[in-house]
């Protein structure tokens, strides 16, 4: 019911809503549930368990059962709460988890099976028969479960990231939180104020007190005119404060446009704010319990401090005839104000006997309980039991109120246990539960608005001394309403029925009982068996009003009894918002070489290389599959030219007279010999003694080297090498940066290699002045690049590499003038061939648990010094013969397709994990051979060449005989590289 | 008392008035045959199977906290057979064994739900690996499938197959693989032992472990001192702690694991999922929780909580992957202190004391492994020997480099596995 | 979480990459325990304790870091360079 003259909302601006599937008209700064309420629509949810029928408990993001699913498809949202959800044109909200309507719920058949259905009773049944559980009870019970649904479509609308600085930030606009920000802001501190609601201001928005002689609200618009005035300062609305974390990190969520139907063409849903605050004021005010009852649970019961909130901030009287429960002052407040706005109340009552007169026109019962409460779909009529006697009330709306428990939870996302406070009966935040961070006004328990003004303003002083900034001066604390607190606890009203304790996950005081008799005791075994507080509300509403009756049954204190932790995030966050950007080709970097625009152009599918993409093959019109492509590429290389862009393998440049030693130090073999204008493979251990990385390295000079790292590891080798500088040899004078970017790089391998070369190199070379394994500075078309003889393929071949900005034009002209050759540009698929054939190993096979002496490299560990990895390379589980060590494999008899990833096994055995010998790293067609090849890890494999054994491939379904043989399989004496 | 349909039928038709402890709260007895430091999944799993196997009831189990209260209470709860490297796959394939009659075993209902487990691979690369990956669990007598592309889009169609950073390749399906529920598994265990006689001893936490010339004789706790020939350490997050006691220094780094949970949605996961690109794992819980996670933090932790890059990179993730999860809203998350090893696999094995006995080191992969991981143990601790499907978890395959099992290859880094 | 680098100053932890506890490499003949000590074995304390980081993604500075496990607060952050100079 709309109250003439009451509220915050803008009645000049009516707005058209649907709930339902049924239009209504609310007013701008509605959320739904104002909007509805002041349209007498109680029934908003379904329970999540007994499907009860379920209204509006509160009025902030703490809302347990007004939970609905608006927009469709793509943009479809469940679970929203519809206490705030601004509603605006268009807006359609549907309610959740009911069929075939929210009114006739077809699943509300649980309620009256609800003795069946007790705490932890799926534990003790649906286990028979076996295999029933996947096949029946399993679907049935999914399919109840759950709230609202995800539309299955991918997410639409776009979220940002961002970052944020300040000395100090505020967390709540209420009294506490203005005062706080006014105090620093004032004093030229750089504050950030964050509020979750889309009005600042917090309780004074929905309190009638005066501050100043200004309403609260006023005083509130007014302390906010004045911050936004401040440079220092900057306000932020619709932004939740959802996580404390390490070191003044804290993280938020800022509804951006996530209040519209659509973000703005461009525009955000939501921020995920990481904010980086030197100081924190914590001042996110209180939230009220309820208390059990009887059938408390029914549509039209809320709490006392929300039905305030509906009222003086919406507008909007939740009910025609209220009547109020409570066991503390403060819900007098609520018929007080009601009264004043002429809601009719039926009756005040208190669980204390011993009350001053609250000072309200209705009929007061003190010392009285509910007991009891009617009406299916909403609450008709309440049951009292006063001193003299048990009245029945007509009411649709009950405000009840339990006390309030501050709002802790942020205090206790780094591991924080609240401090039990025996007066207000409620946990406040334990000071230093997150450094940096102090929780103020009613968060810590402060509950009338001058304390929370004067605890604001103290707090953001001692803020200021550490800042070194001088506190304002003159400013004083406004004057405000200084009640006392007074309440004693009434948790659960004695009765037989069901009381409901966790509204949404329908936890009740017997789920509490039971739990406890079944001996789970500790807080957290009652949480967990029953699910207390494992609602999309965290229990914010419910948890210590379930501990508390633990602690009875269990005949312990509420300190000792304890309390689960609350964890982050403080309310829930989108995964599109925490996740941001990631959508699509967001989630990492995509690295394109100098070559890649020209490889689309060619018709070449890019592949991944780790965050790098590189081309296939490069198909011609001709070609159906990609094997044609490959082989043809292949025989470019064997027989013509070809050219392959490797700019994506690491280069690391370094420079001085330390440089040998470390290479020496870092690599197995040898570098303080290699000559200046000399290219050496060099292998690279971990300190475990497996293989890390291979690669080339050049001598460009004395003290100054090139290093080719594999792409996959080019990060770990940069990290290894400052790592073994840094820290393992800190004497050695040298420096040296990744140069990866900087270069591109053009593998042109074949035995027309040079000819092709010569063409383009102003200075020609031969086997005399570059041979096998040389390397120095070339000419080419006016650029100044390097020339190295090094071969992946085993062909004649050449790397040239020039500065990345040349890259594209030195690829095409490198590309035409192979073509004219008749080569051509070839891409992975014939790269990996060509190094098959040739039995070069990749991190398929030093994949992390292969050592030198498995890939048949032990030699190259030189004896004759210290390097990375030697010492644990000669564990004596690492040189056993009876590793799996490196081999070729090839099919006997007519070809048989090999692949990677197959288990070797002997002839003429059963397949056991016992008889598996060894597995295949690398396979290809060699068009070169005319057969399939592969590479693999065999026990004991290098003492068996020549013996047949079987290939299995259960995945692909292949099998075959392969004759083990030395993984070079082609051109094994190196002939034709040095040619 | 026998759970069943019928038992639950008739105690609500007679207002559920007889029910009873699942398990006792006995005082600590001043000695018992043996005592297992732990009162997680692994040791609960230890007693019980102590009891049921071996026949040694006069045992007890010592919690500091509550029974389950460690990583069996706080994990992702995917339970599965799919290592590769021998010494692990026979281990986790009579794992799985144990969970497919672990109801009817413990007359518990663990939810062990077998719905399948689809890792995704985004590159040939990847597909070998777990094509290999498959051929050992088809060797080892388990399930797997290599699916392509279209395949994997027949299980998953909401994955994003169109406009993704790493395009999805196809999948290596594991039927059997799956869920359970897993505070359920620890109950179920600890009501098991219990009914067999086992003392489970909450709030009890040992501060001093008894060696008289180089065996064990006791432990001191904060509810007395205890004797015992026989102690089992099964403390997964204190490890090294506790290890410390005796004397001992473990392979082991402990570090945080977050995991996040959604708020409850209808069905629209149905599997277990995992991102072969960005540590990313997910499934739905029978409550519609979509149950998530990734990788570590990366740093030494025993605060049970985490950090926002690591967070923040786990929700990319799905974003990536499967867009359609972006309205939902992460209700929860947590952390859990993982001990990990220089290779990532787990220790069970005796120590150079006598009677000594320690089951730890298990990274972040204990859950699926706690029933055999205690019937490994049960028979280390019962027999001296080890069990033949736990026999390569030893702790001298560091030093002697023999039987490492390192199946992410990433060496002796202890945090990278 | 935020790691206070002493050439570029207080930064976010995702610039850091964790390598672990800051251990002395042992000769290489020191033996088997030794090396077994320094890659494997740890003291793993639930508290403070020395580690080494690198300031990867800014100055590329190895760090050693003065931190506690429980509670993550760091006590301190020097250069491995002025450490081995020290």
């Amino acid at each position: 019911m709309r109250i003439d003259g009451k509220g915050l909302v803008d009645r000049s601006k009516p707005i058209r809503f649907q709930f339902e599937g049924i239009g209504h008209t609310g007013f701008e700064g509605d959320t739904l549930a104002s909007a509805l309420l002041a349209k007498g629509v109680r029934l908003m949810g379904r329970s999540f368990k007994y499907h009860r029928p379920r209204g509006v408990l509160s009025a902030g993001s703490e809302e347990p059962n007004a939970l609905v699913t608006i927009g469709r498809g793509a943009v479809q949202e469940p679970n929203v709460r519809a206490t705030m959800l601004e509603i605006h044109d268009g807006l359609d909200a549907r309610a959740q988890n009911a069929w075939p309507s929210l009114k006739l719920d077809a699943m509300a058949v649980n309620d009256l099976a609800w003795p069946f259905l007790g705490a932890g009773f799926y534990y003790k049944t649906f286990m028979w028969p076996r295999g029933f559980w996947e096949r029946l009870y399993e679907p049935v019970i999914r399919r109840a479960a759950g709230l609202g649904a995800l539309s299955g479509a991918h997410a639409a609308d776009r979220h940002e990231k961002a970052y944020a600085f300040c000395d100090l930030l505020v967390i709540g606009s209420g009294p506490a939180g203005l005062m706080a920000a006014l105090t620093a802001g004032r004093a030229g501190a750089d504050v950030l104020l964050v509020e979750e609601d889309s009005r600042f201001g917090g309780r004074l928005n929905a309190e009638t007190f005066q501050v100043e002689g200004l309403a609260g609200s006023d005083w509130a618009a007014q302390a906010i005119a004045e911050l936004c005035g401040m440079p220092n300062v900057r306000l932020m609305h619709r932004t939740a404060v959802v996580g404390a974390y390490d070191h003044g990190t804290y993280a938020a969520v800022e509804r951006v446009n996530a209040h519209r139907a659509r973000p703005p063409e461009g525009g955000v849903r939501e921020t995920f704010w990481r904010i980086v605050a030197k100081h924190a004021i914590l001042a996110a005010g209180a939230i009220e319990r309820p208390v059990a009852f009887e059938n408390n649970d029914r549509p039209g019961i809320m709490t006392a401090g929300a039905v305030r909130a509906y009222l003086n901030r919406w507008g909007a009287s939740p009910g025609r005839r209220v009547a109020v429960f409570g066991n503390c002052d403060d819900a007098h407040r609520t018929a007080r104000d009601l009264e004043a706005a002429g809601v009719e109340v039926a009756a005040l009552i208190d669980s204390r006997e011993d009350i001053a007169h609250p000072g309200v026109d209705c009929r007061v019962y003190s010392g009285a309980v509910v007991t009891g409460s009617t009406g299916r779909l909403g609450l008709k009529r309440i049951s009292v039991q006063a001193a003299d006697g048990r009245k029945e009330i007509e009411v649709d709306c009950l405000a009840m109120s339990g006390g309030w428990n501050p709002t802790v939870h942020v205090t206790c996302h780094m591991n924080g246990r609240p401090t039990w406070r025996e007066d207000i009966a409620s946990f406040v935040p334990t000071p230093g539960s997150i450094p940096g961070l102090v929780a103020v006004g009613a968060c810590a328990g402060e509950f009338s608005t001058q304390a929370c003004l004067t605890a604001g303003a103290v707090a953001a002083k001692e803020v200021l001394k550490d800042l070194g900034l001088k506190p304002p001066r003159g400013a004083l604390v406004p004057e405000a309403e200084d009640t006392p607190y007074r309440i004693a606890p009434l948790w659960a009203v004695p009765g037989k029925g069901r009381a409901w304790l966790d509204f949404q996950n329908d936890v009740t005081v017997k789920d509490v009982r039971q739990a406890a008799v079944e001996n789970f005791r500790s807080v957290e075994h009652m949480k967990r068996y029953t699910t207390q507080g494992m609602a999309t509300d965290q229990g914010k509403n419910s948890n210590v009003g379930a501990l508390a009756v633990l602690a009875d049954v269990t005949g312990r204190g509420i300190p000792e009894t304890g309390i689960t932790t609350f964890r982050p995030p403080f309310s829930p966050v989108s995964v599109a918002t925490f996740g941001a950007g990631a959508q699509g080709m967001g989630f990492a970097p995509q690295r394109l070489t100098t070559s890649h625009a020209e490889s689309v152009v060619r018709g070449a599918p890019m592949i991944e290389a780790g965050l790098w993409y590189r081309p296939s093959y490069f198909p011609q019109d001709s070609e159906t599959h990609w094997r044609q492509s490959c082989d043809r590429e292949v025989g470019y290389v064997r027989n013509a030219v070809g050219v392959c862009d490797v700019s994506t393998l690491g280069k690391i440049d370094l420079q001085g007279p330390g440089a040998a030693e470390l290479l020496d130090f870092v690599y197995t073999n040898g570098f303080s010999t290699l000559k200046v204008g000399r290219v050496r493979y060099g292998l690279m251990l971990r300190e475990d003694g497996f293989v890390m990385d291979d690669g080339t390295t050049a001598r460009l000079g004395p003290e100054h080297f090139v290093m080719t790292t594999t792409t996959a590891a080019a990060g770990q080798v940069m990290r290894h090498l400052e790592f073994v500088h840094q820290v393992l040899c800190p004497h050695l004078d040298v420096r040296f940066t990744s140069v990866t970017e900087q270069w591109a790089q053009f593998a042109v391998a074949g035995p027309k290699s040079r000819a092709l070369l010569n063409a383009v190199l102003e200075q020609p070379i031969d086997n005399d002045s570059w041979p096998f394994m040389a390397c120095g500075e070339i000419m080419l078309c006016d650029v100044r690049g390097r020339l190295f003889r090094i071969s992946f393929s085993g062909e004649h071949a050449y790397e040239v590499a020039v500065p990345a900005r040349f890259g594209e034009s030195l690829f095409k002209l490198l590309v035409a003038r192979a073509e004219a050759l008749g080569g051509g540009a070839y891409g992975m698929e014939a790269l990996n061939v060509l190094r098959l054939e040739k039995g070069h190993i990749t991190h398929a096979e030093i994949h992390g648990r292969t050592t030198a002496f498995d890939i048949g490299f032990a030699r190259m560990v030189s004896g004759k010094k210290d390097c990375i990895g030697k010492t644990m390379a000669a564990r004596e589980g690492l040189v056993d013969p009876g590793r799996e060590r490196l081999v070729g494999l090839k099919s006997v008899g007519e070809d048989a397709t090999l692949s990677a990833g197959a288990h070797l096994f002997d002839t003429s055995v059963a397949m056991t994990p016992e008889t598996s010998l060894g597995y295949t790293t690398s396979a290809a067609f060699s068009p070169t051979l005319g057969h399939h090849i592969a590479l693999g890890f065999l026990q004991h494999g290098p003492d068996r060449l020549g013996e047949v054994i079987r290939c299995v491939d259960h995945m692909r379904g292949l099998e075959a005989e392969v004759e083990i043989c030395d993984p070079v399989f082609f051109d094994p004496e190196g002939g034709r590289a040095r040619g | 008392m026998t759970f069943s349909g019928l038992r639950v039928l008739k105690e609500g038709l007679t207002g559920n008035r007889g029910w009873a402890p699942h398990w006792r709260d006995p005082e600590p007895k001043a000695a018992y045959d043996a005592v297992i430091i732990g009162g997680g999944g692994h040791g609960l799993a230890t007693a019980y199977y102590l009891a049921k196997n071996h026949g040694l009831t006069n045992i007890a189990v010592l919690e500091k906290g509550y029974i389950g209260g460690g990583n069996i209470g706080r994990n992702t709860t995917i339970v599965r057979a799919n290592y590769f490297l021998p010494g692990n796959s026979e281990f986790y394939s009579h794992s799985l064994k144990l969970w497919e009659g672990l109801e009817e075993d413990l007359n518990y209902n663990v939810m062990h739900s077998q719905r399948g487990i689809i890792n995704l691979f985004h590159s040939d690369g990847q597909r070998d690996a777990f094509v290999r990956r498959g051929n050992a669990m088809i060797t080892q007598g388990d399930d797997a499938i290599l699916l392509d592309r279209e395949g994997v889009r027949q299980h998953l169609p909401y994955l994003d197959f169109e406009n993704t950073r790493f395009p999805i390749y196809g999948g290596l399906y594991h039927p059997r693989g799956g869920t359970a529920r897993h505070d359920a598994v620890a109950w179920g265990y600890a009501r098991g032992a219990d009914r067999r006689g086992v003392d489970l001893l909450q709030n009890c936490e040992v501060t001093g472990i008894d060696i008289e010339n180089g065996a064990v004789c006791g432990v001191q706790t904060t509810r007395g001192a205890i004797r015992a020939k026989k102690v089992g350490i099964v403390v997964a997050g204190r490890s090294s702690q506790v290890a410390a006691m005796a004397g001992m220094r473990l392979p082991i780094e402990s570090h945080v694991l977050q995991a996040f949970v959604t708020e409850g949605l209808k069905p629209c996961i149905d599997h277990v999922v995992t991102f072969g690109m960005g540590h990313f794992y997910i499934s739905q819980s029978d409550k519609g929780g979509l149950v998530f996670g990734g990788d570590l933090d990366f740093y030494a932790s025993y605060a049970s909580r985490g950090n926002l890059p690591t967070a923040e990179h786990v929700m990319e993730a799905g974003m990536t992957l499967m867009p359609m999860i972006g309205q939902a809203k992460l209700l929860r998350s947590w952390g859990g202190i993982m001990d990990m090893t220089p290779d990532g696999s787990p220790i069970i094995d005796r120590t150079e004391t006598d009677g000594l006995f320690i089951d730890c080191g298990w990274c972040y992969g204990g859950f699926k492994a706690v029933p055999a991981s205690g019937y490994a143990f049960a028979h280390l601790m019962a027999t001296g020997q080890h069990h033949e499907t736990a026999a390569a978890f030893r702790f001298d395959r560091f030093r002697t480099g023999r039987g490492l099992l390192d199946e992410e290859g990433t060496g002796s880094q202890h945090n990278l596995h | 979480m935020r790691l206070t680098c002493p050439i570029c100053g207080a930064r976010d932890r995702r610039e850091f990459y964790y390598q672990g506890e800051a251990l002395a490499r042992p000769a290489p003949g020191a033996g088997a325990e030794a090396w077994d000590e320094y890659l494997h074995l740890r003291d793993n304390p639930a508290g403070v304790r020395r580690e080494l980081w690198q300031h990867e993604a800014g100055c590329g500075a190895w760090l050693v870091v003065e931190r506690n496990t429980s509670t993550h607060e760091v006590l301190g952050v020097s250069l491995v360079l002025d450490e081995a100079q020290a």
